[in-house]
């Protein structure tokens, strides 16, 4: 067999994938209406076998990069001889086509993990693995239909390709799209779980129990991806900004505001039974966000610095894609969905209550977002014009009710179920509400700074407030027989992920406010001091990459006592095939501050402009981020979701 | 009367599949200027680079320039800076209106950016001046003026190596050459 030809078995692949796609979603389908237990029994080995045909198509595409086949012309547009191995294995989802592969087969790989979940009815796992196939139908033919990877350009094949953007030749754009996609895909998911339990009629408890695992992974992802992304953009793109509200991190946005409010809600759903309806809107809303951004991205309907090649053609098919899956699903919610109301009470002051605030307050939010996002096409839809909607609208809106999700961030953890005295409350809370005023609203902008603002006392209010009242409730749970032994995971979850959320509110304060950037001329020899810092340029250099040649500067950083603290390499790169400009920046980074080098444009022979960035506490955005990211996963590695539990039971009081 | 309200979401999200579809036979980027083939409306503006010195529609005419809007606030300028800076090696005299910026902001994004501008005027956010009397709804914005002052053409959005070629030059040429 020729390597040559793997291309078309790529090909070959995707479509049987689409067979099998169809065998997954069609056969059990009929199987429930007909009720034939055999019929239903081929979603499993339809899953798999889709699996491994995508697996398949995904690797040699692969190979189609590393070998450098430019007659396949996504390889031609995305690779180039020079480009060192690596980045052509990550240009696969460099782009459009490959990306979407991409996100087909973690569709595929989510269906084989759900395939071997235990515990589950055959019927209800059926109906899971029908309504993945139909998604995944819509996908492969969107793919094949429109946006085929493995298109050749023949007979005259480039004798080299366009190369990599190479804004995306970085370690961290290597892992970013496979984290979202792991994250936009999971929701599919919790929303196949929502859509099968409202075709069964049986929307129980149990129901929440198997969704919360599914929901608390891809949320996980999706967290790490954003992060990620974030970081990424942070230091790629060399102007020190870690968010833009762009279109494209909107789209983002979303699908994790609401996942984050199912995943509250969907606790509420599993312990007391409440907010069912709710709870399956949440879901079926999660992954429409999800498909509705990846419309938003590859469509070409809203200006972009993400936007991806766009096409018309495709953009129509993937309008229809998400009309059918939304639509489809939205009906079904409308139809089917039980409108009993539910036999449990709850009072006022309870968890919830409290957790109805926190969906609450991120439904506003997420709808904030969106408005904000499609304003511009909205308005120009109506004849009223193109405007951009900027950072103002969104900081103005979003901030504040990002402050007051906080306030129950604290007090959902130390609130019990159904109902709660107030005076029990007020002793639960009142010294965690103390120490935040005092620490936080009072004392440490003072310490910091010298100086005193709003938005520095709430910030750091909040950040006191959500970590003392998760000590407080972890301290508490330490009480019982066990001891500490006896937390369960799912808790020590629950204080990762409230703590991770409060550092990021720290991270975000702090440099919001007592960042600073200075823009100076630096000459060889002369040192600048910035920040209690000493920077002198060493020397300035060239040097050549595989496949770019970059100007390099030599700095050195000293601290007040005259020590050399860091030596500092920025660099500006100049990609030779695409001819693009690059930063490449140079970070020294610590807990409480990054000092951020970057080169702009050369004054004179041996000076250069600076940019040098204070950043204080930048790092725990992310770190925040990803802590709470991991505190997802390890919530699922709580023993209740392993033990198999009788259909019946998992109602609690 | 519940089991209507529950259609609300399909309503609603079938209300935003109405304006996504109509987006799609737009171009974000493509809007008629009602002042295309006006005169540009009068004005005295502030320099960015020196706040003592005014500058007027006047002191602009006599050849043929580009007026763009840009902030540093604005992604999608970064996006088109490069194509601004070819322009400005073409030999095409660009003229840069900061639009709702501030000061410190706009010498950053220059002294990072490069500067293609031959000139800049300054207009902060609540200064009603040229900006809002040519119709500027964001940034970027791009209007080419010829000889006269007249606004010959108009690009809402992105400048595109694309349109460089293909339009903006061409059309730079057209009114250079009109006697």
């Amino acid at each position: 067999m020729d390597i040559l030809y793997l291309p078309e078995l790529g090909q070959f692949a995707l479509i049987l994938a689409l067979v099998m796609a169809c065998v997954q979603a069609l056969l059990p389908l009929v199987g429930s209406m007909t009720r034939q237990p055999l019929w239903l029994a081929y979603a499993q080995p339809a899953a798999w076998a889709q699996f491994a045909l995508l697996s398949v198509s995904l690797v040699f595409l692969g190979i189609s990069f590393l070998v450098d086949d430019f007659s396949v012309a996504y390889v031609a547009n995305n690779s180039n001889s020079a480009l060192p191995w690596f980045y052509k294995l990550s240009a696969v989802w460099g782009a459009h086509e490959g990306s979407l592969l991409l996100w087909l087969w973690i569709l595929a790989g989510w269906t084989f993990a759900v395939s071997f979940s235990r515990g589950l009815p055959a019927e209800v796992l059926a109906r899971v693995l029908a309504v993945l196939g139909f998604v995944s139908i819509g996908m492969l033919l969107f793919v094949i239909l429109t946006s085929n990877p493995f298109d050749r350009y023949l007979p005259r094949i480039p004798s080299d390709g366009a190369d990599l953007n190479p804004l995306l030749q970085d370690p961290g754009l290597i892992f970013h799209p496979p984290l979202l996609y792991m994250g936009y895909v999971g929701f599919a998911v919790t929303f196949a779980f929502a859509l099968a339990s409202l075709w069964s009629g049986k929307l129980d408890t149990a129901w929440a129990r198997w969704s919360r695992p599914w929901t608390s992974v891809a949320w996980a992802f999706l967290t790490c991806g954003i992060a990620l992304g974030s970081w990424w953009a942070y230091y790629e793109l060399g102007w020190g900004g870690w968010w833009f509200w762009d279109p494209v991190e909107n789209a983002s946005l979303l699908p994790w505001l609401l996942g984050t409010a199912l995943m509250h809600s969907l606790a509420v759903t599993e312990k007391r039974g409440l907010f069912k309806s709710w709870t399956v809107l949440l879901a079926i809303a999660t992954f429409s966000t999800s498909l509705m951004g990846f419309f938003l991205v590859r469509s070409g309907v809203l200006n972009s610095v993400h936007a991806f090649a766009n096409d018309p053609d495709r953009g129509l098919f993937l309008l229809m894609l998400l009309g059918v899956t939304i639509g489809i699903s939205l009906l079904v919610y409308a139809l089917r969905v039980p409108t009993l109301k539910a036999r449990a009470s709850y009072s006022l002051i309870s968890k919830d209550v409290f957790l109805l605030a926190n969906n609450v307050i991120l439904v506003v939010a997420t709808l904030t977002v969106l408005l904000g996002t499609v304003y511009p096409l909205i308005m120009d839809a109506l004849g009223l014009g193109k405007i951009s909607v900027g950072p103002p609208y969104f900081n103005t809106l979003f901030v504040p009710l990002m402050l007051l999700l906080g306030v129950f961030m604290g007090l959902g953890p130390v609130s019990d179920w159904k109902s709660m005295r107030l005076d029990k409350l007020r002793k639960k809370i009142w010294l965690s509400g103390a120490i935040s005023l005092l620490l936080g609203f009072i004392l440490l902008p003072w310490v910091y700074d010298g100086s005193w603002s709003i938005w520095v006392a709430l910030g750091l209010t909040l950040f006191f407030w959500v970590v003392t009242t998760s000590l407080r409730d972890i301290w508490e749970a330490s009480r019982g027989k066990k001891g500490w032994r006896g937390i369960s995971r799912s808790r020590w979850g629950m204080f990762g992920g409230h703590v991770g959320a409060a550092l990021i509110v720290l991270g975000v304060t702090m440099v919001s406010n007592y960042g600073e950037e200075r823009d100076v001329r630096m000459a060889i020899g002369e040192p600048v001091t910035i920040k209690g810092y000493e920077f002198t340029l060493i020397g300035l250099g060239e040097r050549e990459g595989p496949n770019f040649s970059a100007d390099t500067a030599t700095i050195e950083m000293r601290d007040r006592n005259g020590r050399l603290h860091r030596t500092l390499t920025p660099e500006k790169r100049n990609y030779h095939v695409r001819g693009m400009p690059m930063t490449q920046v140079s970070i020294d980074w610590g807990p409480l501050k990054d000092i951020y080098v970057a080169m702009g444009e050369p004054l004179a022979e041996d000076a250069y402009a600076m940019r040098i960035h204070y950043k204080p506490f930048v790092r725990w955005i992310w770190w925040g981020a990803f802590i709470a990211g991991l505190a997802a996963i390890l919530a699922v590695t709580d023993r209740r979701y392993k033990v198999r539990v009788p259909e019946e039971s998992g109602v609690k009081s | 009367m519940k089991r209507a309200l529950l259609f609300l979401p399909l309503i609603i999200f079938i209300g935003l599949g109405i304006f996504l579809y109509k987006g799609l036979s737009m171009d974000p980027s493509a809007r008629d200027s009602a002042l295309l083939n006006k005169p540009l409306p009068d004005f005295v503006l502030p320099r960015l680079d020196n706040a003592d010195l005014k500058v007027s529609g006047e002191d602009l005419l006599g050849e043929v320039f580009l007026l763009n809007v840009w902030g540093s606030w604005c992604p999608t300028c970064y996006e088109e800076h490069d194509q601004l800076i070819r322009l400005a090696e073409e030999g095409v005299p660009v003229v840069g209106l900061n639009y709702k910026d501030e000061r410190p902001k706009a010498f950053r994004y220059l002294a990072q950016q490069g500067n293609p501008y031959t000139l800049n005027l300054f207009e902060p956010d609540g200064v009603r001046a040229l900006a809002f009397d040519l119709g500027v709804y964001g940034a970027p914005e791009t209007f080419l003026i010829d000889k006269e002052g007249i606004v010959r053409y108009h690009l809402a959005g992105e400048i595109t190596p694309q349109l460089v070629n293909a339009t903006i030059l061409p059309e730079v040429r057209k009114w250079q050459n009109a006697q």
